[in-house]
């Protein structure tokens, strides 16, 4: 099947529907990186066993669909019964045959696997209506969870490749340049550099070889936003690029996707053969002069091949080390040719903005920071996962609506945002927009869209601890300020941490952290004192308490805290058993207590009681 | 050509220029680690920052390695402001603690008042200060038998898993352009010995003194030069001497031959 013309494109997405009509049910199976994790391959053998056995008008094997993250992974595995939008979490293999029986044949809910509201306990059938969802606005998630990413039709069906259609049919390359532009889309991988700015630099550099790389490098603890596109709607991707492969008139493009991704890198070049088959890659574009081939780059998961000039160096074959970019590496970039390098969801959202218009697009989010933004919300909220919000809403709708608040009903502490070269932000700007330039003003950033919520037993100066032993151990090392600077700046942190640092130490962090921002090579360095300077700015009484007081109000840091055992203790002895270090004694059913020497403050013991007899200062 | 303000002084640079070359015309010192003429620049030591602006920016200001911008209608630059002497003051403070035994290092730091190291000194530390220059040099060469291995401050110089290379000629370019003399090699007689890797040194076919270059560095530039392999056979005053003794050779029997056929006297 080779499609050449909008008439055939359509054809295949009616021949797909009009097949998909003899389905009254759908089983649609979570099968991202988390649910597969968690057991979901086991509950698509299980129904394609039950449905061995089974017979049930309007349903069957060919109706079960293994779909692309729902971003609800914590509540893993999960099934989602179509139409109705039932939603099932935690599913086991043995609930399949329950979950064909009644819900699929006798349309009737199983209770017991619905999810059930944080706060109120209130069990809830539909996903639309969960809080994590009706608060979200998808845009570059749109096929996730919805659509199988192996199959270009299921694609096709949902309206994909239309806007590939009409960019080629209907649009001159500088009309996409200027839709793009007019739709305010910035870069979604961190820097927000305006993408339609981006593109008609490329464009407008004298060349005959232009490249278009996505980067899919994404790197920041905690956040898998691109990770799930790639894996659960890989030809939104694939259209986007070549959407701006004919903007700038690139031939060639490369993904660059990291090794620890094997689901993603699978369906990504799954998606490059399907449509290469189809005709909508490769040479002569929908019958066009128009031609444009992509390979998949796979970097080794260094933290700094997500900068620019490093993925290049990378995709090159060469070592992943930045250079100096007084030369962009989109006049100069892969090869020493004209390159754009936008990330997976800045590229998911090209589609939709071609289709729907760049009005449509920028009427969402704010003037200044347009469209929608995913985030992985993390940490100590109630519903983790990823979530895809109208830029311009705030931390607190975020974290209290989506995210369902604090676990426990703990006071909310500080949120991270942008990965290890943003910051923490406190409770006082919860209320702030979430949106490139506020976060910017504020010590934090943006970022590719990691969200990490901590409440108050989250300690900020090990916060900030961790996540310099990070950049310490990601710095490509090539220059001094970043090397040897973040290296320092860690060992400074880590004597707060131990209570060996006096008052001074502050001062010497704060003059070596302007040093690195100035001097760093890259953006990696540059950018890599943030969670000290953030933590510092808004959390200096807790440094002052490590040094001063030689206090962790936190409990956490090991070095200043002492656990004891209150009198709630039951003399259970479970925590004995726990201890791997001879520190607990007592008799049973009589009060224990700790012996401080022999004590690690490991916090074992902590964890294990059921009574809340231990506790830490 | 363009206009710039170096340190106040109004000058006229080509375009394309980088500022470092055009500061030093100046006789204005800048430290640098990383830069050598032969070699591309690389901005890894980051000593030769220097702080820019312009007239329109609104007092904004950059910090750029100089030995990597190059030069711009408009720009002012300052070369020893007290922000990039801060910077250069605290970078070799930095390296003070990672490479405390390097002379070059002491040396540029007590250049800069920094006599010892306010952090924490690594107690492993040794003479590299990851530069780059011998990489660079290698692969200017086209060899590419060193290059760094692993990241940040496990960050060291080394051949493939740490191997013999076969792509090393023994050429010895690395160590003689490292700045603090950290790569070594040993030398006896006609053995050398550089990154694991032993060479036997070509040998005098007339007096038997060592040539000082190895079998593949020969290879390497007859082929590179186009030259015959009988150039490498003798060491340089074997070679006068058969010059001259080819000359009186030709002397004595006649003269006139030397212009017949100059090949002869090679």
């Amino acid at each position: 099947m080779c499609i050449k013309t909008t008439k055939q494109l359509k054809q295949v997405r009616r021949d797909f529907l009009d097949r998909d009509k003899q389905f009254v049910k759908k089983a649609l199976i979570c099968c991202g990186t988390g649910c597969l994790a968690n057991g979901a391959q086991a509950i698509v053998d299980e129904f394609h066993n039950v449905m061995k056995k089974k017979r049930i008008k309007g349903f069957s094997v060919k109706a079960v669909r293994s779909t692309g993250c729902h971003g609800f992974c914590e509540q893993g595995p999960l099934v989602i019964i179509e139409p109705e939008g039932i939603f099932y979490t935690h599913v086991k293999p043995r609930q399949v045959a329950d979950i064909v029986e009644t819900t699929i044949r006798r349309g009737e809910v199983i209770e017991q696997l619905l999810y059930s509201d944080p706060v109120d306990g209130r069990k809830i059938t539909h996903y639309p209506k969960l809080g994590f969802f009706a608060h979200q606005q998808r845009i570059a998630l749109r096929n996730l969870g919805k659509i199988a990413p192996h199959d270009i039709n299921e694609y096709i069906a949902t309206g994909g490749y239309t806007a590939l259609a009409k960019a080629l049919r209907r649009m001159k390359p500088r009309d996409v340049i200027a839709e793009i532009t007019q739709s305010g889309l910035r870069g979604r991988g961190g820097g927000g550099f305006a993408a339609g700015r981006k593109w008609q630099t490329c464009a407008d550099v004298e060349s005959d070889v232009r490249y278009v790389l996505c980067n899919g490098d994404e790197g920041d603890p905690g956040a898998f936003m691109d990770r799930s596109i790639m894996e659960g709607d890989p030809h939104a991707v694939l259209e986007g690029m070549i959407i701006a492969a004919y903007a700038v008139g690139a031939r060639q493009g490369y993904i660059y996707v990291r090794e620890e991704y094997p689901l993603a890198v699978v369906h990504m070049q799954k998606a490059i053969d399907d449509s290469r088959r189809t005709g909508l890659l490769g040479e002569n574009i929908f019958g066009t002069d128009f031609s444009f081939d992509i390979r998949i780059a796979r970097g080794a998961g260094a933290f700094v091949c997500g900068e620019s000039s490093a993925l290049m160096k990378s995709v090159a074959g060469e070592v992943g080390e930045p250079r100096a970019k007084y030369v962009r590496s989109v006049v100069k970039g892969l090869y020493d040719q004209p390159t754009v390098l936008n990330n997976v969801e800045t590229f998911a959202n090209v589609p939709v903005i071609i289709n729907k218009g760049a009005g449509w697009f920028s009427k969402i989010g704010t003037p200044k920071s347009t469209g929608t933004k995913v985030f992985s919300l993390v940490g100590k909220v109630r519903n983790t996962g990823l979530i895809e919000v109208p830029m311009g809403i705030s931390l607190r709708e975020i974290i209290f609506d989506v995210g369902g608040g604090i676990i426990d009903d703990r006071p909310f502490k500080a949120v991270q945002t942008g990965g290890p070269s943003g910051g923490c932000l406190p409770e006082s700007m919860l209320d702030l927009p979430v949106d490139f330039d506020t976060l910017t003003d504020n010590g934090s950033m943006m970022g590719s869209g990691g969200m990490i919520v901590m409440d108050d037993r989250t300690c900020m100066v090990d916060v900030a601890k961790y996540f310099l032993e990070f950049l310490v151990k990601e710095s490509c090392g090539k220059c001094i300020p970043c090397r040897e600077g973040l290296h320092q700046l860690h060992t400074l942190v880590g004597k707060v941490c131990e209570g060996r640092a006096v008052e001074g130490d502050l001062d010497k962090m704060e003059q070596l952290s302007e040093v690195i921002v100035r001097g760093a090579l890259c953006g990696l360095g540059q950018s890599g004192p943030n969670p000290l300077l953030s933590t510092l700015k808004y959390f200096r009484d807790e440094y002052l308490e490590h040094i001063v007081d030689k206090r962790c109000r936190a409990g956490v840091c090991r070095d200043l805290i002492t656990y004891t055992i209150n009198e709630k203790c039951t003399g259970c002895t479970l925590c004995v058993r726990a201890c791997a270090y001879d520190a607990i004694s007592g008799e049973q059913k009589k009060l224990h207590r700790i012996h401080q020497k022999k004590c690690t403050q490991c916090g074992a013991c902590m964890a294990v009681c059921n009574f809340a007899a231990i506790e830490v200062h | 050509m363009v206009r710039l303000t170096i340190n106040g002084k109004q000058l006229r640079a080509e375009q394309g220029e980088m500022l470092l070359d055009v500061i030093r015309r100046l006789q204005i010192e800048i430290p640098t680690l990383c830069h050598h003429e032969a070699v591309e620049p690389s901005g890894a030591c980051r000593l030769c920052t220097v702080e820019i602006t312009k007239a329109n920016w609104d007092g904004w200001k950059r910090y750029v390695t100089a030995c990597l911008y190059p030069v711009e209608e408009g720009l002012i630059v300052a070369t020893h402001s007290e922000d990039v002497l801060q910077i250069r003051r605290t970078l070799l403070d930095l390296l003070l603690a990672s490479s405390p035994e390097a002379a070059a290092v002491q040396q540029l730091a007590a250049d800069h008042g920094v006599v010892t190291s306010s952090y924490e000194i690594d107690p492993e530390g040794d003479d590299c200060v990851l530069c780059g220059l011998c990489t660079r040099a290698c692969s200017a060469l086209g060899m590419q038998a060193i290059s760094t291995v692993e990241r940040g401050i496990r960050k060291r110089i080394d051949t493939p898993f740490g191997t013999a290379a076969d792509s090393c000629i023994g050429c010895t370019v690395c160590a003689q352009i490292c700045p603090t003399g950290h790569i070594e090699f040993e030398e006896r007689g006609l053995k050398r010995r550089i990154w694991y890797k032993d060479f036997t040194l070509l040998a005098c076919q007339e007096c038997g003194a060592s040539l000082e270059i190895t079998p593949q560095m020969a290879a390497y530039f007859s082929e590179r030069q186009d030259l015959p392999e009988s150039y490498f056979q003798l060491c340089t005053a074997c070679k006068q001497k058969q010059t001259v003794d080819k000359f009186n050779a030709i002397s004595d029997r006649d003269s006139n031959r030397i212009l017949d056929r100059p090949e002869e006297v090679y």
